[in-house]
């Protein structure tokens, strides 16, 4: 039984998902408790698995064969302590999405909800399929079922939604073709798909030419996934116009998930020799990914609508991630490890909130926040500690991510990384400082406030079932920070070599 | 020897705590004033407690959280410490009771929100005093600032967002963008956070590093009011007066000049100070901040923002004796924080019972003002004798101290500099002073009905005008902690 959690991790959504159509054709009304019950499931597979991993000695991993299958011919899934933690996320996420969805989404689908929970339990199977597996083919099926799904939900959206879509549509699927032709090339050389062995076998090939095309592909198609900037064009549109709940799903999901596929390549398949030494790439790298950062930061700036701005941070905290891992300095991969986690909470946190002003309001602009706070208090504290988080303000796990990263580029000399990381915290303070103004004196910067208007705002906050997962996101983002240590000893320490 | 204990964490808790009885009960006045008055009595009474510990030369720590692999948010008191949570909390009290006089006689809104960010930021004040290491320091520090936002911006009109923004740009644009930069490089360099007696950095680092670390930190506790980052505090005058009395006259700023106090003392060193050029370089950003916010001073009218330019200037006195680096200095400058306290608030508070009164925010319009209101003009003039440093009150011992550590260490060109100062000081207060008792019948703008402000309001400033004068006949309790600390007999 033990090992069977593994794939019990994915089953549950996976079965649940493609048997939603056909439960809603009779009753619709299951359809919500049921996808909940197959998170739970899926989470207490997770949990379990956990539990059974931290027992073992902090370097050795389950695996599960599918079918009896030995590798290399067979898929391997396993847990290590590095994707446990993503795993974690990732359920926790999409647990507390499916929760508080499910207002949002009667009202802004109508009868699609039920197809909508059949795609929304299929994109999470495929996440968490990605981060589960140890064979790259595999990771490649189950990237494109959580691609495909995504362009459904997305498309499901307001408005300008279609065109959106088929931006991300043709973007994506560039990105999973490069992924899949660098598979090839490290195929044709090594004979395997399994990362494992790929692991072991690589080191004779460091000086091919056709290792290096094939970490390039594999490198350039993430970076597309993840929308690293200057190929972030599909995600803000996408994201913005998806509907909330998905777009509470996807933005916190999607993007930390290739970024931990990179990772997973870079330290797990190429070897951190490979990468660091064998390579060197890394300041040009470290280099684009400070533009990243503070390109988004600015683009965030200009923005007059919450989503939007909430999208360009996303771009913004992307380039935070690739820059740490690429700094090449211990502490550097640590935080931008940390920061997977720490982001997709992060992320959920400001999506959720906004849902719900969305749901309350009516819109997302930013001068319909007005007197927000006497209106919806509970929804914007959370917003608030989100906030603080995204700004890097201690005791939230945002600061700590930036410690580590600042150190990390501090110890590898990548000064500009450090400026970069600064000027976006300090931007970072501006675009929420400026929310919290306006929600506090209910007038826009260039309208004169009274707080005699304010008086009249009453309360009128969302259903518990949306305003309680957020409530709990912002504290998950705080205890995040508080066990920071716990945290990085049991898990992160060791999935970094020291070097 | 060092005592575990668990006060410290209740020092500074129970201000916390009392912000929900205080939303709970928050449309019941009486009741909710009640809760701020039992916090701030629990609060001082469990001080006291600690400063018998710290008094007989122990040093208090708990332990909280381990954050990161090396540092934790830890706290620990010593005298200095213990000083500062002292000053916070005693004026506390007397600030509540004129808070009460100030809000309900101007029948201010939202007044339960005022009062839960007060007590917050009386939390945050706690958490810095007692902060074992930079990190604990920097939580606390920000907490600080964001907690007293909504207390600068009470108003909520134009001026106040004006003034908010300024407050909060300054303040955590320099602690994101040059304290956090600074503690993780130092950090690194040296491989731990927290305070020392000896200072952290050992001899290995260049002191070209070091002299650009040390710039960091001065600027980026922005809150000490250094020049050129001291132009929000005027900005956030625009709060109510309570506010600016006991946040900017006393936890705010000294809360900045501690932050950086404490840096030179516990993380540089005094030694390392003395002996190279660092110490000059804090004397001299010092040294001009207390000059030229002294010479603007003289050219304000508005009454409160002459008090926030003679404070930004008293915060430069106490940053200069730090650098100035010898011990009786660095006890003059501990010492002159809870000295300037009483003295500052006791100014304010006269400046807010002449607005509730009479209406009037300009020195112009005050001109014959100490003849109805006697007692606030007598507890203004005791308060600014305090701040030019004159016997019979406080003030003037840690001014004595801070003289004296010039001379010990020969930078007698420091002690020109409190001199003028002092002239500057009296050449802004004395006129007021004079004006307020001494015109014809013709000259004064008050005709005879104006009374004295509200007891409430009026009963503060004549309790701290007096504990200025107690402090100077018995400032046992605050120049031992002090000497406690810098190791002075």
């Amino acid at each position: 039984m033990a090992d069977q959690f593994l794939v019990l991790i994915v089953l549950f959504p996976l079965f649940v998902g493609l048997l939603i159509p056909i439960i809603a054709y009779f009753n619709k009304s299951v359809v919500w408790p049921l996808a909940i019950l197959s998170l739970i499931g899926s989470f207490w597979a997770v949990f379990n698995t956990a539990t059974q991993l931290l027992k073992l000695d902090p370097s050795s991993s389950i695996s599960y064969y599918l079918g009896n299958w030995m590798a290399p011919f067979g898929i391997e899934y396993v847990v290590d302590r590095f994707n446990i933690m993503v795993l974690f996320a990732i359920i926790c996420v999409s647990l507390l999405t499916t929760i508080f969805a499910k207002q949002v989404i009667e009202k802004e689908l109508g009868d699609n909800a039920a197809n909508f929970y059949s795609l929304f339990l299929l994109f999470i199977t495929g996440l968490l399929g990605i981060t589960i597996t140890g064979d790259a083919f595999n990771l490649y099926v189950l990237l494109e079922i959580a691609s495909l799904t995504s362009y459904g939900l997305i498309a499901l959206g307001r408005g300008r939604a279609l065109v959106a879509t088929f931006n991300y549509l043709i973007m994506g699927s560039m990105g999973a073709c490069f992924y899949l032709l660098g598979v090839g090339y490290l195929f044709i050389k090594t004979g395997t798909l399994n990362m494992d062995q790929l692991y072991d076998v690589l080191p004779l090939l460091f000086d091919s030419k056709a290792v290096l095309v094939g970490f390039v592909f594999i490198i350039l198609g993430m970076w597309v996934k993840m929308a690293f900037f200057p190929l972030h064009s599909w995600l803000p549109n996408a994201y913005s116009l998806a509907p909330t709940a998905a777009a509470c799903l996807m933005a916190p999901l999607m993007t930390k998930v290739s970024v931990y596929v990179m990772i997973r390549f870079m330290l797990n398949v190429f070897s951190t020799e490979y990468v660091y030494s064998v390579l060197t790439i890394n300041n040009i790298i470290v280099i684009m990914s400070s533009i990243a950062i503070i390109a988004g930061s600015i683009y965030a700036l200009s923005q007059k609508n919450l989503k939007k701005m909430l999208t360009f941070i996303i771009v913004a905290e992307i380039g935070y991630m690739v820059g740490g891992v690429w700094t090449g300095h211990v502490d550097g991969i640590r935080g931008a490890i940390y920061h997977i986690t720490a982001d997709a909470f992060m992320t959920l946190c400001l999506f959720m909130a906004v849902g719900c002003i969305v749901y309350r309001v009516g819109n997302d602009k930013l001068e319909s926040l007005k007197g927000i706070f006497k209106k919806m208090p509970i929804t914007m504290i959370c917003f608030l500690v989100g906030g603080f988080s995204v700004i890097g303000i201690p005791p939230t796990c945002g600061f700590f991510s930036k410690w580590y990263l600042i150190s990390g580029a501090f110890n590898s000399g990548a000064w500009y990384f450090i400026i970069a990381l600064i000027i976006s915290s300090l931007i970072n303070a501006v675009l929420f400082f400026r929310i919290i103004e306006i929600g506090f004196f209910g007038a826009m910067s260039n309208e004169k406030p009274d707080y005699k208007s304010l008086q009249s705002i009453k309360f009128n906050e969302v259903p518990i079932n949306m305003w309680l997962p957020l409530v709990i996101v912002s504290m998950i983002l705080i205890i995040l920070g508080i066990y920071t240590n716990e945290i990085m000893t049991n898990f992160i320490l060791n999935i970094v070599p020291m070097m | 020897m060092t005592i575990v204990s668990n006060l410290p964490i209740y020092a500074m808790l129970v201000s916390f705590l009392t912000i929900f009885p205080i939303i709970i009960f928050g449309k019941n006045q009486n009741v909710r004033e009640v809760f701020t008055f039992i916090a701030a009595f629990t609060k001082l009474y469990i001080l006291f407690n600690l400063a018998k510990f710290v008094l007989d030369g122990n040093v208090v720590v708990c332990k909280l959280i381990q954050v990161l692999s090396f540092i934790s948010i830890d706290f620990k008191v010593d005298g200095f410490g213990m000083l500062l949570a002292i000053v916070a909390s005693s004026l506390w009290i007397v600030t509540s009771l004129y808070s009460i006089g100030y809000m309900r006689s101007l029948k201010e809104h939202a007044q339960t929100r005022y009062f839960c960010c007060f007590a917050l930021a009386l939390s945050a004040t706690m958490g810095v005093a007692f902060s074992a290491n930079l990190l604990t320091m920097y939580l606390f520090y920000e907490l600080l600032s964001l907690s007293t936002y909504p207390l600068v911006t009470h108003n909520q009109d134009q001026d106040a967002r004006t003034g908010g923004r300024k407050y909060l740009t300054y303040l955590l644009g320099t602690s994101i963008g040059l304290v956090l930069p600074a503690m993780i490089i130092t950090y690194n360099l040296t491989g731990t956070l927290s305070f020392n007696e000896m200072g952290i950095f050992g001899n290995s680092i260049q002191i070209g590093t070091l002299t650009i670390l040390l710039i960091m930190y001065l600027f980026g506790f922005a809150k000490a009011g250094l020049l050129p980052f001291h132009s929000w505090l005027p900005g956030a005058m625009v709060a109510p007066t309570p506010v600016s009395s006991l946040l900017h006259a006393v936890a705010v700023v000294k809360v900045g000049v501690f932050c950086i106090v404490r840096i030179l003392t516990q993380i540089f060193g005094i030694n390392l100070l003395s002996s190279t050029h660092l110490g000059t370089i804090v004397c001299v950003i010092a040294g001009l901040t207390v000059l030229v916010s002294s010479l603007v001073a003289i050219s304000q009218d508005n009454l409160k923002r002459l008090l926030a330019f003679s404070t930004i200037g008293q915060l430069g006195y106490i940053v200069l004796a730090a650098g100035v680096a010898s011990k009786l200095s660095v006890t003059g400058s501990m010492l002159h924080i809870s000295m300037h306290a009483f003295g500052k608030i006791t100014l304010f508070f006269c400046a807010g019972a002449i607005y509730v009164a009479t209406g009037k925010k300009y020195i112009s319009q005050m001109v014959g003002i100490g003849r109805r209101m006697p007692f606030t003009m007598v507890a203004f003039f005791i308060g600014s004798l305090s701040i030019i440093g004159l016997p019979l009150a406080g003030g003037f011992l840690s001014k004595w101290y801070m003289v004296l550590g010039t001379l010990d260490v020969g930078k007698s060109w420091v002690m020109v500099i409190y001199l003028i100062s002092s002239f500057l000081n009296v050449a802004y207060f004395f006129p007021i002073i004079y004006k307020a008792f001494f015109c014809t019948d013709n000259e004064s703008l008050f005709p005879n009905e104006i009374k004295e402000a509200p007891l409430a309001a009026l009963l503060p400033p004549l309790v701290t005008a007096s504990i200025t004068v107690a402090l100077f006949i018995f400032p046992d309790i605050f120049l031992n902690l002090a000497k406690i600390v810098v190791g002075v007999n």
